[in-house]
């Protein structure tokens, strides 16, 4: 049963590109936590853990050939969906909103399984009707509910981030699938219409978020301090940045969320354009090379699998950087092999190993 | 699975990888150009925020500049203080921090709230001083406590350390919280909100000299305001040294002979016009004001009925009484209307214009001379010669002795006196001038009103026979590299000129006065110095001289209507070297009150100078 192929096209490049930017990341957490109280276990050993059994997890995902998944995608949409339930009636509150899962040695976010259950179950259903011609606007009521159905719920809990991200993968799993022209103007419309109720519906301190992204200097002290100190940690950074562990911002606790959210910013603060510029060029390497993984997929259902994993990459890198760099409001999206967290990690190394699952069986018929 | 493949093949499919991957690039390629605006373009705004925001400049007050004696000897010293701040960028609730620093300071909440909204005035990064001058062990409570204490700076500062407490206040003042005028005024530059000037006296006159130029230090701290590291310091400079022509130990007698009484003491150097001691009393306690008075203690000084703030010497005005007869025996001398023998019959009264007018021995002194007259201050002797005199011809002569004008003491406060004449009254009353107000006139009583460094200053021109001399207070101004600022110089005002034989007469007459038995002003009385001097006694409120006096239950004149005591003294009468004025406010009586102040002050003084003999000027 086991196939010699799987080895000898096993995508190494993927999963190199995917260790260097863990890896620099590791690096940067140990800079951005560097004056953290050394008696607690540090911070960058904690994600080194994480990325060791992120890449296990990828590994695992590799062992099993993806197309069982097409059978499980239903099962595993509905799962997602329960979890979601189940934090809303009895999660753990934190932060004001209702995210978790305690699971003990995790912290299990619904929010963050259904990305994986929504890429499956849509894969599943563009890889059965994508047809030449594109979709019409009353094809899509089908997915268009199995996707409102968790959205709804995440904005329940609420976290808009994550229900954006959905949106987002989404979205650009649809058009890849194909749509006719009067569809997607039909959808940018109902889009539109539906962010303007969207406003009204917006908690408070959400709001707040985006009036402050609007004018982050109207208060400085406020909601606009982690915008502002942002911004100045990676322009002070400058051409070629103030070297490891040398970041004013970062190093004297000006940046807040210096470890998750802002992790780029203690980056671009230490390593200046230059290395902003490399590590970008890294990541859209690893969104090219993504996309390449799509096209040579053997089936529908990889190639939609790969489009998918990469747009959820793709759309946490882009919302985060422009969050830290001042272009999008901030809405607490991780930076992907980036930020400090385990769960962000996890969700990340199963697209990774869902993709190479996908690379390793492309001559597989 | 034939149709997968077709799917994928058709050129649009396959143009969307290609569409994607540009859609991608396309993106970070936006995201750099940001990076590139945020790292390149506004690099030089953003590295300047970024070191705004982990430096912070302290400043660094600089102590003000010690006060000495003519000697050298320390009288307003520098000492380290504690002081609480609060930097209000750093609080998010300030109510709560509050109740946590209240009990540490042992103040109330609403205390440290008051100066929280006074605070709100200032830019948001100028720490918010909340406790002035707090001890040691407060200090070090707050410290140990500072993790829950969010934006509280404590800090070190110089303030005043007045080392002879009340002693000369009124010479030295006090300091204060600026003021917004001040501050706006533009002579304060260096000077912010919160920060102590020279409120009075040579503290304010003297304020450029004494206040130094601020230190800097640059300071990184993290966002909680910590002090991590100091990155620059440049200190203060201290204030220049002030040296007085005040002498410590004579200050010192004049404090103690003055007791507990109120009214004013002033020792001249005759020669130089050199203040050697300066006592107005009540005196207040310059330290009280150094961490900014409280309202309570302050309503209390500045409404005190006796008026401590006041420093009497330049700013009280009294009738000069007796110790005004010697301009009025000059002047008759030098007009030829009395020579010295010229003999007064005085039965006690004397009546002008239907007025009698009597003498202060109701039974009359009989035949008196000048002498006589000066020594037994018999009043009818200057009634008639004054009255002969005239008041314009009076008032001239006292002018010449420096009285109705500012004496030219070099800080602020001095007060003119009043010397009348026909055309002040016009002018001032629109009423003619009336005889039997030059009689008054001529016993320093009426309208006639002198400070006691006038009747000092007159005093030296009388012994050094006729040098009207500027009094001088600063000896000289240093830095701290020994570089000379300022230095005062005998300055005189002008020459005043008598014939040798008036200025003997009247001397001849002062010495009598405390050296011959029915002398007036023998409590001033020394063995081993011969001490000319002039007693008064002189009344508060004018009235008409043969009204009853009202007495109180205990058959004494009430506290307010006594009459002030004075003393004017020399000495040594053969080669002067120091002039007195001294006035007790309703001491009763010249001879006895105000006499022995003076006689303690020349004693000495006379000590003093046999302890050092070759310090001595001169």
């Amino acid at each position: 049963m086991f196939d010699r192929r799987l080895v000898s096209n096993f995508d190494w490049v993927l999963l190199l590109t995917v260790l260097l930017l863990a890896g620099i990341g590791v690096a940067n957490l140990y800079s951005a936590t560097a004056s953290w109280n050394p008696s607690a276990t540090p911070l960058y050993l904690k994600q080194l853990l994480w990325l060791s059994g992120g890449v296990t997890i990828a590994l695992i995902v590799c062992l099993f050939d993806y197309r069982h998944l097409e059978f499980f995608a239903v099962h595993f949409y509905w799962v997602s969906v329960g979890l979601l339930v189940y934090v809303l009636v009895l999660g753990k509150t934190s932060m004001g909103a209702t995210r978790w899962i305690n699971l003990g040695f995790f912290n299990l976010q619904p929010g963050e399984v259904i990305k994986i259950g929504m890429i499956l179950l849509l894969a599943r259903i563009f890889a059965k009707t994508a047809n030449p011609f594109g979709f019409g606007l009353l094809e899509l009521w089908k997915p268009a509910l199995w996707l409102l159905l968790p959205v709804i719920l995440i904005l329940k809990e609420p976290d808009l981030g994550t229900a954006m991200m959905v949106i987002f993968i989404a979205a650009s799993m649809l058009l890849f699938a194909g749509l006719k022209r009067g569809t997607i103007i039909g959808l940018t419309l109902i889009g539109a219409l539906l962010s303007l109720v969207g406003w009204f519906g917006l908690h408070d301190y959400q709001r707040a978020r985006i009036r402050t992204f609007m004018n982050p200097e109207a208060d400085p002290l406020g909601s606009g301090y982690h915008i502002i100190q942002s911004k100045i940690a990676i322009g002070s950074g400058g051409f070629f940045g103030k070297g490891f562990i040398q970041g004013t911002q970062s190093q004297l606790s000006f940046l807040p969320e210096r470890h998750t959210d802002f992790a780029f910013s203690v980056f671009a603060e230490e390593w200046g354009f230059t290395g902003s510029f490399v590590l970008l060029m890294l990541y859209l390497f690893l969104i090219v090379w993504g996309l390449y993984v799509a096209r040579r997929a053997a089936d529908r259902f990889g190639l939609f699998l790969a489009v998918g994993v990469t747009a959820m990459i793709f759309w946490h890198i882009v919302v985060n950087l422009g969050m830290v760099i001042g272009l999008l409001p901030v809405v607490g999206v991780p930076l992907p092999l980036f930020s400090y967290g385990g769960t962000s990690m996890v969700t990340t190394m199963i697209g990774v190993g869902l993709l190479m699952n996908v690379s390793m069986r492309r001559f597989m018929f | 699975m034939g149709l997968d493949i077709k799917w994928k093949e058709l050129p649009v499919v396959q143009g969307r990888f290609l569409f994607y991957s540009a859609a991608a690039a396309v993106i970070f390629l936006l995201l750099l150009l940001r990076l590139w605006y945020l790292q390149v373009i506004s690099y030089e705004d953003l590295q300047n925020r970024s070191v705004r925001n982990r430096t912070r400049v302290l400043s660094l007050d600089a102590p003000r500049g010690p006060i000495f004696d003519r000697n050298g000897t320390l009288l307003v010293d520098n000492r380290p203080a504690f002081k609480i701040s609060v930097m209000r960028q750093e609080v998010e609730d300030h109510s709560l921090l509050f109740e946590r620093l209240a009990p540490l300071l042992e103040v109330e909440v609403s205390e440290l709230e008051e100066r929280w909204q006074m605070g709100k005035r200032f830019p948001v990064y100028r720490p918010v001083p909340l406790a002035e001058d707090v001890s040691r062990e407060i200090m070090e409570r707050v410290q140990e406590y500072s993790v829950d204490l969010p934006g509280i700076l404590t800090e070190v500062r110089p303030v005043r350390d007045y080392l002879e407490h009340g002693s000369a206040a009124h010479l030295i003042g006090y300091l204060g919280e600026i003021t917004e005028k001040e501050l706006q005024s533009g002579s304060f530059d260096q000077y912010r909100g919160g920060d102590f000037v020279g409120k009075t006296a040579l503290e304010r006159s003297f304020d450029s000299y004494l206040r130094g130029e601020k230190g800097e230090r640059l300071v990184e701290v993290d966002v909680q305001g910590k002090l991590l590291r100091q990155l620059q310091v440049e200190p203060p400079r201290p204030g220049n040294k002030i040296y007085l022509t005040l002498d410590r130990e004579l200050q010192r007698a004049a404090d103690e002979a003055f007791g507990s009484q109120s009214g004013a003491a002033i020792a001249l150097d005759v020669n130089s016009g050199e203040v050697l001691a300066m006592v107005s009393r009540p005196t207040f306690n310059p330290a009280l004001f150094v961490k900014g008075i409280a309202s309570d203690e302050w309503r209390a000084l500045a409404q005190d009925s006796r008026h401590p703030l006041q420093n009497k010497v330049i700013g009280g005005q009294y009738p000069p009484g007796s110790t005004f007869k010697m301009v009025v025996a000059l002047a008759a001398l030098r007009e030829g209307i009395a020579g010295p023998e010229h003999s007064v019959d005085c039965q006690g009264d004397f009546v002008v214009g239907g007025s009698r007018y009597r003498c202060w021995k109701k039974k009359g002194h009989g035949p008196t001379d000048l002498k006589k007259a000066l020594s037994e201050s018999c009043d009818v002797w200057f009634y008639q010669i004054g009255l002969e005199l005239g008041i314009d011809k009076l008032s001239a002569a006292a002018k010449e002795f420096g009285l109705g004008a500012p004496v030219g003491y070099p800080l602020p406060g001095e007060r003119s006196g009043l010397m009348p004449s026909q055309d002040w009254k016009h002018r001032r009353y629109g009423k003619p001038w009336y005889a039997g107000e030059t009689v008054i006139a001529s016993i320093g009583q009426g309208f006639v009103l002198a400070t006691p460094m006038q009747l000092a200053v007159m005093m030296a021109a009388i012994a050094n026979n006729g040098t009207l001399l500027k009094p001088q207070v600063i000896r000289q101004v240093e830095d701290w590299e020994g570089n000379l600022l300022l230095q005062s110089e005998r300055e005189v005002v002008r020459q005043i000129n008598y014939s040798p034989q008036a200025w003997k007469a009247v001397q001849d007459g002062l010495v009598a006065v405390v050296n011959t038995p029915r002398g007036t002003g023998q409590a001033a009385y020394l063995e081993d110095v011969i001490v000319a001097g002039k007693t008064g006694t002189s009344q508060v409120v004018r009235r008409k001289s043969d009204e009853e006096e009202e007495l109180d239950e205990d058959g004494e004149i009430p506290y307010r209507f006594r009459p002030h005591a004075l003393f004017v003294a020399y000495a040594p009468a053969e080669k002067p070297e120091i002039a007195i004025a001294v006035v007790v406010e309703h001491g009763q009586s010249g001879g006895r009150a105000a006499g022995p102040i003076a006689k303690k002050i020349i004693k000495r003084y006379m000590e003093l100078k046999g302890n050092h003999p070759a310090g001595q000027e001169e």
